[in-house]
C-alpha cells in the first residue's frame, strides 16, 4: 500500500473509532446529564467540607477544577485503559485484530473521541460548579491556561493509550485494576487539594499522571496568590514536563501495543471471554 | 410449596450466592493483591479528606470536626459496597455472564440470592471500614478509647443500617431489572446523593435549609448519627442534637422496616414487568 492510501486508512480508522464517542455517546441525553450531575455531587460534598472547616473561597475553585478533571481520569481508566478488555468481552477485539488497519489508529480514535465526549462533560461540571458555588476565577494568562490544558490532555491520553496496551493481557483484573486507580490517584495527584501538601517527592512521583502537573499549573494560573504557598513547580517547568510526558507516552504506547499484542496472541488471551 | 421448603430454598440461595459473590470478588487475583486492593481504595479515600483538612488547618488535627469527618467517611464505605453490591448483580448476571434467566429457571429465591451476592461486598467493606478506623486511631490519633465506645449501640445501629442499605440495594436492583443502560448511574447517583445529604463528611448544619430537610428524611443520616454517638460519644450534628439516642435508633429501625416492605413490593412489581416485557435476558452490550 502506498503512503497516501495508508494515511487515508489511518485517518478513516481514527474517525471510525472516534465516531461512537463523538456522535453515539451524545445520543443518550440522560447519560450526559448523569455524567455532569454525578461528579457534581462529589464536588458539592467536598465544597461543603471546605466551608465547614472555614477554608478560603479559592479552595472551592480547587475542588471544582479537580472535580471537572476527574471526568478525564475516569475516561482514561474506563474508556481507554479498559476499553480493549470491554471489546474482548463483547467479541469485538478479534475484529479489530483482523481489520486491515493500524491498531494505533484505533487507539488514537478512542482517544480523540474520548477527549471530545469528556470535554463536554467536564465543561458541564466546571460551568455548573462555578455557577452553583459562585467560584471566583481570574486567570493571569488565558493562552497559558489553554496551553497547559491541551498539553495535559495530550500527555494524559498518551498515557491512556499506553495503559490500553498493558490492559490487553487482562481479563477481570482489568476492571479491578481500573477501579483501584481511582481514589489513590485522586489522592496523590491532588484532585481536591494542592498536590504540594503531600510533599515534594510524592508530588514528583505522582507527576507520572499528567493531571498532577496540569492541575497544579492551572491552579497557579487561576489563583496565583493562594498558590504561592502551595506551588509544586513553576508553570514553565510543568509545561515542559507535560510535553516530554506526552511524547514519551505516545512512543511507549506504540511499542507496548506491538509487544503485548504479540504476547496476548501467543498466550491465547485475545479471544478469552467471560472471565 | 410449604413454608418450610420455601425457607430452605431461601437459605440455600443466600448461602450459595454469598459463596459465589465471594469467588467473583476475590478469585481474579492472588490473596495478597486482593487484600491490598481491598484496603488501598478506602484508605486513599480517607486520606483525601485528611489532606483536605490538613491543607486548611495547617497541620493540626485537633478540631472536633476531624473525627466527625473521618468516622463518617469510614462507615460510608458500606453504603457504596452494599448498595452497588446488590444492585449491580442484576446487570452482571443478566448482561456480563448471561445467567439471570437461568437464575429464574432454577429453584432459588432471587430476593435472597441478591442479598447473598451483596454479602460478599459487605464482608469486604467490613474489613475496609475496620482498617480505615484503625488507621485513624493508630496513625492520625483519633480518640476512640475502646472503654468509652457504646458497643451495644454500635452493633445495633450497624445491623439496622446494613439492613436498610440492603433493602435500598434491592430497590435499586428492581429498578435495574427495568432499565437498560442506566443502572450504573442510578446506583452512583443514589450513593452520591447520600454522601452529600446524609452528613457523611460534614455536619448537616452546613447544608442550605432545603437540602438539610432532605437529609433529615434519609435513614443513612440517622444511621451515621447513631454510629458516631456510639464511637465518638457525640453525633456532631446540631440539627439532630435535640433527638435522644433512643429516638435516633427508633427512626432508623422504623425506616428500615419501611424500606423492607417497599423493596419487596417494588422488586416483585419490577419482576412482573420484566417478565412481561422479556427483560430478564436483555442484552444491551453494555
Amino acid at each position: 500500500m502506498n503512503l497516501r492510501a495508508e494515511t487515508g486508512t489511518f485517518l478513516r480508522t481514527v474517525w471510525g473509532r472516534a465516531y461512537p464517542r463523538v456522535i453515539g455517546m451524545q445520543r443518550e441525553k440522560s447519560w450526559m446529564l448523569f455524567d455532569v450531575f454525578l461528579p457534581l455531587l462529589q464536588v458539592a460534598a467536598y465544597v461543603y467540607i471546605y466551608r465547614a472547616i472555614g477554608a478560603p473561597p479559592e479552595f472551592t475553585g480547587f475542588v471544582v477544577l479537580g472535580g471537572a478533571m476527574t471526568a478525564y481520569w475516569m475516561n482514561i481508566l474506563w474508556n481507554m485503559a479498559s476499553q480493549l478488555y470491554w471489546e474482548k468481552d463483547m467479541g469485538n477485539l478479534e475484529l479489530f485484530i483482523i481489520a486491515p488497519t493500524s491498531r494505533m489508529a484505533i487507539l488514537l480514535g478512542m482517544a480523540v473521541g474520548g477527549i471530545f465526549a469528556t470535554t463536554i462533560r467536564a465543561m458541564g461540571v466546571l460551568v455548573a460548579g462555578i455557577l452553583v458555588f459562585r467560584v471566583p476565577m481570574a486567570p493571569t494568562s488565558v493562552p497559558a491556561l489553554i496551553g497547559v490544558f491541551l498539553l495535559t490532555l495530550v500527555a494524559l491520553y498518551g498515557l491512556g493509550m499506553l495503559m490500553a496496551s498493558l490492559f490487553l493481557l487482562w481479563g477481570r483484573q482489568a476492571w479491578h485494576i481500573a477501579n483501584l486507580f481511582q481514589e489513590p490517584v485522586f489522592l496523590v495527584s491532588g484532585f481536591y487539594f494542592p498536590v504540594r501538601a503531600l510533599g515534594f517527592l510524592v508530588a514528583l512521583g505522582a507527576s507520572i499522571v499528567p493531571i498532577t502537573l496540569g492541575l497544579d499549573a492551572m491552579r497557579q494560573l487561576l489563583y496565583p496568590q493562594m498558590m504561592e504557598g502551595f506551588r509544586f513547580l513553576s508553570v514553565g517547568v510543568e509545561l515542559g514536563m507535560l510535553a516530554v510526558l506526552g511524547a514519551v507516552f505516545l512512543f511507549l504506547a506504540h511499542r507496548a501495543l506491538r509487544f503485548f499484542e504479540a504476547l496476548a496472541r501467543r498466550e491465547g488471551r485475545l479471544t478469552l471471554r467471560g472471565q | 410449596m410449604t413454608a418450610r421448603v420455601r425457607g430452605g430454598e431461601s437459605w440455600r440461595s443466600l448461602r450459595v450466592a454469598a459463596w459465589l459473590g465471594w469467588q467473583i470478588e476475590s478469585n481474579w487475583t492472588d490473596p495478597f493483591l486482593f487484600a491490598v486492593y481491598s484496603v488501598v481504595k478506602p484508605v486513599a479515600g480517607a486520606l483525601i479528606l485528611v489532606f483536605m483538612y490538613l491543607v486548611v488547618a495547617r497541620g493540626g488535627l485537633e478540631n472536633h470536626l476531624f473525627p466527625y469527618i473521618f468516622v463518617g467517611n469510614a462507615f460510608y464505605i458500606y453504603v457504596g459496597a452494599v448498595l452497588m453490591g446488590i444492585s449491580w448483580v442484576v446487570i452482571d448476571d443478566r448482561e456480563h455472564y448471561g445467567m439471570l434467566k437461568y437464575m429464574y429457571a432454577a429453584p432459588l429465591n432471587i430476593y435472597t440470592y441478591l442479598l447473598g451476592r451483596g454479602a460478599a461486598q459487605t464482608a469486604i467493606a467490613t474489613v475496609a471500614t475496620t482498617i480505615t478506623l484503625l488507621f485513624g486511631v493508630g496513625v492520625l490519633g483519633i480518640q476512640i478509647p475502646p472503654g468509652q465506645v457504646d458497643w451495644g449501640l454500635l452493633a445495633g445501629a450497624l445491623v439496622l443500617g446494613l439492613a436498610a442499605l440492603a433493602f435500598m440495594g434491592l430497590l435499586l436492583g428492581g429498578a435495574t431489572l427495568l432499565t437498560a443502560r442506566h443502572n450504573y448511574f442510578i446506583g452512583q447517583g443514589v450513593a452520591g446523593a447520600l454522601y452529600l445529604l446524609s452528613g457523611v463528611v460534614f455536619p448537616l448544619d452546613v447544608l442550605p435549609a432545603p437540602l438539610q430537610a432532605v437529609g433529615k428524611g434519609l435513614p443513612v443520616t440517622y444511621w451515621l448519627e447513631a454510629l458516631r454517638r456510639s464511637v465518638l460519644g457525640d453525633g456532631g450534628n446540631e440539627a439532630l442534637r435535640s433527638l435522644s439516642t433512643g429516638t435516633v435508633v427508633l427512626i432508623l429501625a422504623l425506616s428500615t422496616v419501611v424500606l423492607a416492605v417497599a423493596s419487596v413490593l417494588f422488586f416483585r412489581w419490577a419482576e412482573r414487568i420484566a417478565h412481561r416485557r422479556g427483560l430478564l435476558d436483555m442484552q444491551t452490550m453494555h
